[in-house]
């Protein structure tokens, strides 16, 4: 008898001398439904606790970052406009359960002088405002619920601000690189991409943005990254909590949205998802440490982008070469660059399909010509 | 309980120790022979299930209550055998029910790429660990006020503590990061301890660059028999496999064994430019030619060696006794 023959036999005794179960259950069992966190319907927000004070509300469109706490709340995107009340729900929830969590009143010390039974009667304060929104991108599924949510918070104001800016202290304030702005602006037959309530309210055209104040305990640094998904990402760092909220430029459902018509390319990716893992410090061997909420799908850590970057150099690296052999797309598409990660990343229907994918790797690797040079280097200038 | 069919085909099909490639066992290098000891054991195995309800009824009234299942804890040591020899050589893909990305991909690889900084320090995960071959520890973790054991704790040299919870908590949510380890519960089913995993990270099924994604689910199935403990994975991924990969792994009680710590500091390994991965790119003699060592030494064809799951059923042998076949 053989190790094999031996081992099976010997599952087999077991399963028969215990019945009503054994291995018929065995190997057809992972076919079966795993058991899911319970208590949320299929069309609600889901929220998930990162590090800190950062949580991450997925179902809203695109994920949504949330940093909590007593200085009120900030968020990084805001999903579509359809799921906003929901999303300023699940905040409200959120901000109603991290009171709970909070001792309402401190019962050790100065009973001599006050009572406790009087703060006791509602200790749940009122939810403190949405103070910012920072967008990632002008996508609609992430600058949706701008204006809601906006609209449904406040910016604290003073001095020469209050007194020259009238509605200076209506509403969150809109954080995002400029290019958003222009994006979301943009007129088309007399209109603008977006409504003018939900544009960015403050914008900056460096390679950074910082807050100028610690959040929820957390310095916040809203980093560009350049021509990557569009011209105008930013992924946002908290520091504190060690949390990057990364938009569309990382995503866990699809190989990366490359917008080449509103200047995204896949070095520029490439080079984000570097910049990104350049931040991330594990906890343990590539896992936890720095939290990672993706513009869609699951949340991730260091080791998961790592492989992410890896596969999207990979096929970059491939469709490249085929331009520098000066193959044409549909060449290209028919020697398919990505087959060998395609059942993971790809799709053949939807809003971003594996065609549309190696399309615009392939624009975005064509040899610029003179003209598009010249234009870079002044840009650089 | 399993039909026979069932149970018939999985033998058929090699299942337990597939990266041997059980059809083509007899055209491969002779192995050692199975010792006469283990049909021994079998008998053991068959005493001990049918005096278990015996058991229970052994203590005094009051003062014990049996455990539920048995008591997984302690050292375990693994056997070496043919199914577990912890060599993997490039190409070898017999017995890996894998389809033609997870080939493409495997052919792509290379294992320089092992050398970036974000590769180095990670562990083996849950579904290759125990192949490594590494020394096992069990621990559990008991409820002071039941006395239930609420989670047993497995955890490999060089690898990462996978807790196994038992007190009914639901797997999270799909939005819920994935580990090395992933998420696993457990149940007993009669003596037997079958854990189900998810949430795991993707990674290597064998390290010659047969991977796994990340939408895996695996099974596992602890059987103690004494001071051996039989450890089988049922590997389910919807990404790369055609059909479930079984793999078992045998262990011994080794109670002097103490696993030792394994620190791994992050350097430079390599002297490369920024963002370079390194991979095999196709058309290249590494891409075509070198994954095909492994069927090259053995004289196997190259089509049984990528025939997919095809090759983990004993009509294979046919394809490679002709392919052997002087002409």
């Amino acid at each position: 008898m053989n190790a094999t023959a031996f081992l099976f036999t010997a599952v087999v005794g077991i399963a028969v001398l215990t019945p009503a179960n054994g291995l018929h259950a065995a190997a057809g069992d992972g076919r079966q439904p795993v058991p899911q966190a319970q208590g949320r319907p299929a069309d609600d927000i889901e929220i998930l606790p990162v590090h800190g004070s950062i949580y991450m509300l997925a179902g809203a469109g695109a994920n949504i970052a949330v940093s909590a706490g007593k200085d009120g709340v900030l968020i990084v995107d805001s999903g579509t406009a359809p799921m906003s009340d929901k999303v300023l729900a699940a905040i409200q929830r959120l901000q109603r359960q991290l009171e709970w969590k909070e001792p309402p009143v401190d019962r050790h010390w100065g009973a001599e002088t006050r009572g406790t039974l009087q703060s006791s009667l509602n200790p749940i304060a009122p939810p403190k405002p949405i103070r910012y929104i920072v967008n990632t991108s002008a996508d609609a599924d992430h600058t949706g619920g701008n204006e809601k949510l906006a609209k449904a918070g406040k910016t604290f104001t003073g001095g020469n601000v209050a007194g020259d800016i009238s509605d200076a202290g209506q509403g969150a304030s809109i954080l995002a690189y400029e290019n958003v702005l222009a994006a979301m602006s943009k007129q088309t037959n007399g209109k603008p991409a977006s409504p003018e309530n939900s544009w960015p309210t403050d914008t900056f055209f460096g390679p950074q943005m910082k807050l100028s104040h610690f959040f929820n305990g957390d310095g916040i640094q809203i980093i560009h990254i350049s021509s990557a998904h569009t011209d105008g990402d930013t992924i946002v760092h908290f520091r504190n909590s060690d949390v990057i909220a990364t938009g569309d430029l990382f995503v866990t459902t699809t190989y990366p949205v490359i917008d080449v018509e509103r200047g995204g390319t896949i070095n520029g990716v490439i080079d984000g998802l570097n910049r990104i893992l350049d931040l991330v410090i594990p906890e343990f061997r590539m896992e936890g440490g720095t939290m990672i909420v993706p513009g869609h799908g699951r949340l991730c850590d260091g080791g998961d982008l790592a492989y992410y970057r890896d596969m999207v150099t990979i096929i970059r690296d491939r469709i490249e070469a085929m331009v520098k052999k000066g193959m044409t797309l549909e060449q290209v598409k028919a020697a398919k660059p990505s087959a060998d990660y395609d059942p993971r990343w790809g799709a053949t229907s939807g809003a971003w399909t594996t065609d549309k994918f190696i399309e615009a790797a392939y624009k975005t690797l064509q040899p610029k010509t003179p003209a598009a040079k010249a234009t870079t280097t002044k840009k650089k200038s | 309980m399993p039909s026979e069919d069932y149970v018939k085909s999985l033998h058929h099909r090699g299942h337990g120790g597939q990266e041997a490639g059980t059809s083509l066992r007899g055209l491969l290098p002779p192995r050692p022979q199975c010792p006469p000891w283990r049909r021994v054991l079998f008998v053991a195995v068959f005493l001990t299930g049918l005096i278990s309800p015996i058991r229970a009824q052994q203590y005094p009234e009051g003062m014990a209550a049996p455990a539920r299942g048995v008591d997984l804890s302690g050292e375990w040591t693994p056997v070496r055998e043919e199914d577990n020899t912890g060599n993997t050589e490039l190409g070898d893909w017999v017995g890996i029910p894998m389809n033609e990305a997870a080939r493409l991909r495997a052919m792509a690889w290379v294992a320089s790429i092992q050398t970036l900084p974000e590769w180095q320090c990670r562990p083996h995960a849950v579904s290759y660990i125990s192949r490594g071959p590494s020394q096992l520890r069990i621990s559990k973790e008991v409820d002071p006020v039941s006395r239930d054991v609420t989670a047993w704790h497995m955890e490999w040299l060089r690898s990462i503590d996978k807790p196994v919870y038992m007190d009914g908590r639901p797997h999270p949510s799909e939005n819920a990061p994935h580990t090395w380890g992933g998420f696993s519960t457990g149940e007993w089913i009669g003596d037997m301890l079958k854990i189900t995993t998810t949430h795991i990270k993707e990674e290597y099924l064998k390290r010659d660059g047969v991977f796994h994604s990340d939408k895996i689910k695996v099974n596992q199935y602890l059987i103690r028999r004494g001071n051996y403990l039989t450890y089988i994975l049922v590997e389910h991924d919807p990404v790369y496999l055609t059909e479930p990969l079984i793999r078992s792994t045998e262990y011994v009680l080794e109670p002097h064994q103490n696993i030792p710590p394994y620190p791994c500091n992050v350097v430079e390994e390599v002297d490369r430019p920024k963002g370079v991965v390194p991979h095999n790119m196709p058309g290249t003699a590494q891409y075509i030619e070198d994954v095909k060592d492994f069927a090259n030494r053995y004289g196997i064809p190259w089509d049984v060696v990528t025939a997919g799951a095809a090759n983990m059923y004993p009509e294979i042998q046919d394809k490679i006794k002709a392919a052997q076949r002087p002409k």
